[in-house]
């Protein structure tokens, strides 16, 4: 199928001032109508700065430099501002980290749906209303009437990220970006959360864009990943390639920081084993290494590793790396 | 006890207060009305002094005459003016809407310039008119009111003759209703103006250090990412958030507002309550000033309980028991 959303060798770079660091370094993502990429890194790695690039909604001294982002053909990196408020909550629609904080608090629910829909679809009053009620139904509040009244305060947290999806559903978008959805969430709520995401999605054929450190997360979620490191994407795949076969050291690392509950004997077993670290941190903006990104924290880093950048290895159908060592995966983690 | 008798109680205690507190410190102040009075009238003999002191009461010993005073208060009655020669409250009330007029239309000034002047510096703080803005705040703020009355009126009275010099109304009166009205406006240009001078400082940077705050929110990137243009945002989504602070403000200045109006109303023969102070408290006409302060304080409580009501209609988290909300389980927070 057509991808919906393509981005392609997008480059964004901060400008500090005195000089403009390079935070995306040629990403490219597709996502398909009815299906979840997940976008997997650590803080730092870019994951969010993709999202806002697409969109259009970067922070000041952010700019994209180049690459292009297309919404069903359309080059959104061309798009007048206009143009661009006419796409956003409408085709495409974005749900933040922070249900807390990302409501605004003097406002009713109703407003807040009703909001959208009266901007992008032209419906007033009562219409609005009804849909903003149909909205809070979709999302499985209990006892939707009396919601509309209420103020975010007035909501948990689980109940508030509901009404985020409300909204950013409201104009059965294309595409949502969901940006870390559960993470400031109980982990029961995120996966009442998740599954509401995914009931949704069957209806709507919504294309989404799960960004998340969670790789749990990925593989309940994903049907497609894309593993961000330092600006670059390192390594992309089906879910199931990816967790099966992870092709970059970097994902080892990640799948190896991932908790896992055992039980009886192998809970034993998993204690003496320990939960793996990469060592050190992503670096900052501006000190990214020449060659490999990755090459100062990986235990198969050689000369040529932090001399030369790694091509883009397929490993796989649809799977493909970005290491000199894909061959060698065995001997990490 | 219901909240707003209690609010009536600890009201009609902080009026006793004052009137018991504002009675002693009279009585501490140097100067004697008789001695005033008898200046004014070229001198007199010892007789005649005793029985205009017997006549006031004056020969009483103080606890007495604070007895005899808050009695007579409770019954609405606030004395005789000594230099004035009618009843207290008659003059009062005579003087008071001109008061309510200036201090409110003044209010209304400061906050309404004082608040978009702090939004646009808010929304571009590195341009030249966010500068001017600044400049033109302090020196509002810093200078003394009087000086910027008499400016002022050297300026539009004098040099430009747009303005009348002095007064409320023309002296010939006008024959028509509308006429009268809009004479008043006419005379309250050039007071109200020079009140809102100092507060319209405080306004602007108070609104612009708010704007900026809420500005810089999760829910304000959610309002953009709903795609609302930046008008819908800042006064759809950031004013209100950004007003709370203001709101405060307001509450806190009513008081010194009306010091505000004393010097004011000075400088331009505003038949008000201020100038009744001012004269009141030359002459040592002590039933005057005091049923003055009596009425200020009336007037700062009543300010402070509306400005608590509109507190409670901006900000939703502080209207307590404004309906039956629906509390859903684990709403904490």
């Amino acid at each position: 199928m057509d991808p919906v959303l393509e981005i392609t060798d997008l480059k964004v770079g901060v400008d500090t001032g005195r000089q403009v660091h390079s935070v995306l370094d040629g990403v490219s993502l597709k996502l398909t109508p009815g299906k979840t990429l997940g976008v997997v890194g650590e803080s730092g790695c870019g994951k969010s700065m993709t999202a806002l690039s697409t969109m259009g909604l970067l922070p000041d001294r952010f700019a994209v430099s180049g690459g292009s982002i297309k919404l069903m053909g359309e080059d959104l990196l061309a798009a007048k501002p206009a143009r661009m408020r006419e796409l956003r909550g409408n085709a495409i629609s974005m749900i933040f980290q922070e249900p807390m904080t990302a409501l605004n608090p003097v406002l009713t629910v109703e407003r807040q749906i009703a909001e959208v829909v009266e901007l992008h679809q032209g419906k007033t009053g009562a219409e609005a209303r009804e849909i903003a009620l149909e909205m809070l139904r979709a999302v499985q509040i209990p006892s939707p009437e009396d919601r509309l009244a209420a103020y975010p305060h007035e909501l948990s947290g689980g109940m508030r990220q509901r009404v985020m999806i409300a909204i950013a559903l409201a104009c059965r978008p294309k595409v949502i970006i969901a940006d870390e959805p559960t993470t400031a969430l109980d982990v029961t709520v995120q996966a009442q959360i998740f599954r509401l995401l995914r009931e949704l999605q069957d209806q709507t054929e919504t294309a989404i864009m799960l960004i998340t450190h969670d790789l749990g997360a990925v593989a309940e979620m994903a049907d497609e990943v894309a593993v961000l490191y330092a600006g670059k994407c390192v390594e992309s795949g089906p879910v199931r390639e990816i967790l099966s076969n992870p092709s970059h050291p970097y994902t080892r690392g990640l799948m190896a920081c991932t908790p896992r509950l055992r039980l009886g004997a192998a809970a034993a077993s998993a204690a003496e084993e320990g939960l793996g670290e990469i060592p050190g941190m992503v670096p900052p903006l501006g000190r990214f290494p020449k060659a490999c990104r990755f090459a100062p924290r990986c235990a198969l880093a050689d000369a040529r590793c932090h001399a030369e950048a790694p091509p883009v290895v397929p490993t796989g159908p649809d799977h493909s790396a970005l290491c000199w060592h894909t061959n060698k995966m065995e001997q990490v983690a | 006890m219901p909240p707003l008798v209690k609010r009536l109680a600890s009201a009609i205690g902080l009026l006793v207060a004052v009137l018991v507190l504002n009675f002693l410190l009279i009585q501490m102040a140097p100067g004697d009305p008789v001695e005033v009075i008898v200046g004014e009238m070229g001198g007199a003999s010892e007789e005649l002094i005793a029985r205009l002191r017997a006549e006031y009461g004056l020969d009483k010993p103080v606890i007495v005459q604070l007895g005899l005073y808050l009695s007579k208060v409770v019954t609405g009655d606030f004395g005789y003016s000594y230099y004035f020669n009618q009843p207290v409250l008659g003059l009062i009330l005579q003087r008071l809407p001109a008061t309510i007029l200036l201090v409110v239309s003044s209010l209304m000034i400061a906050v309404v310039v004082g608040t978009l002047m702090g939004i646009y510096s808010a929304r571009k703080p590195k341009g030249l008119l966010s500068h001017f803005v600044t400049i033109f705040s302090l020196v509002g703020y810093a200078a003394p009111v009087f000086w910027t009355g008499l400016m002022l009126l050297i300026l539009f009275a004098s040099v430009f003759p747009i303005f009348p010099v002095s007064g409320m109304q023309n002296v010939r009166g006008s024959e028509t209703w509308i006429g009268a009205v809009l004479d008043v406006l006419h005379h309250l240009v050039l007071p109200s103006v020079t009140l809102a001078s100092i507060y319209i400082a405080t306004y602007s940077r108070l609104s612009r250090a708010s704007m900026l705050d809420v500005l810089g929110s999760d829910y304000i990137r959610t309002a953009r990412a709903k795609g609302l243009n930046e008008r819908r945002v800042i006064f759809g989504h950031a004013l209100r958030n950004g007003l709370i602070p203001v709101v405060t403000m307001v509450g806190l200045q009513f008081g010194q507002l009306f010091a505000g109006a004393v010097l004011v109303e000075t400088v331009f023969n505003w038949p008000g309550l201020g100038r009744l102070a001012y004269e009141s408290i030359l002459r040592r006409d002590y039933p005057t000033i005091l049923a003055i302060l009596f009425f200020s304080a009336i007037l700062v409580m009543v300010a402070n309980i509306l400005t608590d009501l509109a507190y409670g209609k901006i900000d939703p988290r502080i209207g307590g028991s404004r309906r039956k909300a629906p509390k859903p389980k684990g709403a904490a927070q």
